[in-house]
């Protein structure tokens, strides 16, 4: 598995959200100029898991942004980890999560 | 060896149950099933409490500004301490202090002031290098990682696996080959600050655990200096290893928590679920779960209980020890196991923490030594050397 989520991105809109499972995973959205905003996950608590997160992703921000996802029964520690390779590639969190960072977060340096 | 609780551990034990309870168990209800952190305000109130209640930095020894517990009171605090979700490798998130690495107090005094003393004070944290992706049990001749004498320094080339808070410590032990000709005493610990060029976290290692993750290592030219070496050079293997073994009771002794709390979800489950028109408590394919898992708790806790009891005393205590280890580990996911039957399809869900409880035991078999090299240290110590 790589560190990154090197998969394609898909349109965040209600038909490609509709297509997702309600799995336990992570997720990325990208804004309209294609960086890189936030990193969120379906948890446990999550009400129908990655789609039902991507719904109120959309919701919330409104058209025009774009998503990708894992799959992942770890999605606590795969969240983490993704939190710290952008930290580590970009020096900082995604804009969005600096708002409500994870108390301890680590330092990575992955290849 | 004294059956009966004291007034003080009675108080104590009674103590910590009612915190963890009205404390930990609510913040619980609001968090991730997977989470291993609470908030950083919480986190601070908590610890006062616990400082407030005197035994803050539990584990530490009192010479160095711990509590005055004994062994068996800190076992049994482990048992109540880990009795919530996050409570096998999060035991009430942190908010007791930990102890430091039990190498650490065999520092020389300038090791002491800048590591050992600021961990305690809970203002630096460390993590434990050893395990390498050739193996973990048997790291003379598993380590691969080696150190060079260049100067005043060593060079560190390598790479460790399965180092747990690594990403998030100020410093670290990290095991290298000094001497290639030889195995166990070819081995020397140095502290390796993780701000120093060339120590990278590569990865986190996902596992079935979901606190206290595991992360991967490269050292790249790595310099430490001579001052940084933990003990004697080529003598990694000798430093504290009664206070290693020691350490491992309690780690025993949390793994009975988490299945004694699974116990008690099973008895009330029992009690008010019915199937076929009666409740659980009366079919007598439950009964016997739940009587095989009252077993396993007795026998378990009573084999921790012995160790700690032995260990106090400045007893041989390391097959105790290995015994207490690897009963309880056993025992305690037989227990969760069972307790995951009892309550059906809710069993493996994440409403309950069963399920959590269940993965992550399933480590505790492997970490710290795992089953089959407990058993080597009892059939050692049992049989005699002479035959291995």
């Amino acid at each position: 598995m790589s560190v990154r989520i090197n998969k394609a991105w898909m349109p965040l809109t209600l038909e490609s959200v509709k297509r997702l499972k309600g799995h336990l995973g992570v997720y990325q959205i990208q804004d309209t100029s294609g960086q890189l905003i936030f990193i969120g996950y379906a948890g446990g608590r999550s009400l129908f898991g990655l789609r039902g997160e991507l719904e109120r992703e959309l919701a919330s921000r409104g058209p025009g942004h774009n998503f990708r996802y894992e799959v992942s029964m770890q999605y606590m520690t795969r969240y983490k980890e993704l939190l710290m390779v952008h930290a580590a590639d970009h020096g900082e969190l995604p804009a969005d999560n600096r708002k409500f960072p994870p108390p301890r977060l680590g330092r990575m340096r992955p290849v | 060896m004294e059956l009966g609780l004291s007034d003080e551990q009675r108080l104590l034990l009674q103590t910590v149950r009612r915190f963890v309870k009205e404390q930990i168990v609510p913040l619980e209800d609001k968090l991730d099933p997977d989470a291993d952190e609470i908030d950083p305000q919480d986190r601070d109130r908590l610890v006062a409490q616990v400082k407030d209640m005197g035994l803050y930095g539990l584990g530490i020894p009192a010479e160095y500004g711990g509590p005055a517990i004994d062994l068996v009171t800190e076992c049994l605090l482990a048992m109540e301490i880990s009795q919530h979700r996050a409570g096998l490798y999060a035991p009430c998130y942190g908010v007791f202090g930990g102890s430091s690495l039990a190498q650490l107090y065999e520092a020389s005094e300038d090791q002491k002031l800048r590591y050992l003393y600021p961990t305690l004070r809970g203002e630096k944290t460390a993590f434990f290098a050893l395990t390498e992706a050739t193996g973990g049990s048997d790291p003379a001749r598993a380590i691969r990682t080696t150190a060079v004498r260049d100067g005043d320094d060593w060079v560190i080339n390598g790479s460790k696996l399965f180092i747990s808070g690594a990403d998030q410590a100020d410093y670290g032990l990290v095991f290298a080959r000094t001497d290639p000709s030889q195995g166990r005493n070819g081995i020397t610990c140095f502290i390796v600050d993780t701000d120093t060029k060339g120590f990278y976290v590569r990865r986190v290692i996902h596992t079935l655990r979901s606190a206290d993750y595991a992360t991967e290592l490269e050292f790249e030219n790595l310099r430490v200096s001579h001052r940084n070496v933990l003990g004697e050079v080529n003598k990694g293997f000798t430093i504290a290893s009664d206070r290693v073994s020691r350490a491992r009771i309690p780690y025993a002794a949390a793994c009975l928590g988490v299945a004694m709390k699974a116990q008690e979800m099973s008895i009330d489950y029992a009690k008010t679920r019915k199937t076929f028109g009666d409740l659980l408590a009366t079919r007598q394919a439950i009964q016997w779960m739940i009587v095989d898992n009252e077993i396993d708790l007795r026998s378990a806790r009573w084999l921790v209980l012995e160790a700690a009891f032995k260990a106090e005393r400045g007893h041989p205590f390391a097959t105790e020890a290995a015994l207490a280890k690897l009963v309880a580990s056993e025992a305690a996911g037989r227990v969760v196991d069972k307790a995951i039957q009892i309550h059906g399809g809710n069993g493996v869900t994440k409403d309950l923490p069963l399920e959590r409880w269940y993965r992550e035991l399933r480590i505790r078999r492997i970490g710290e030594g795992p089953s089959e090299i407990q058993r080597l240290i009892v059939a050692r110590n049992v049989i005699g050397g002479a035959f291995h």
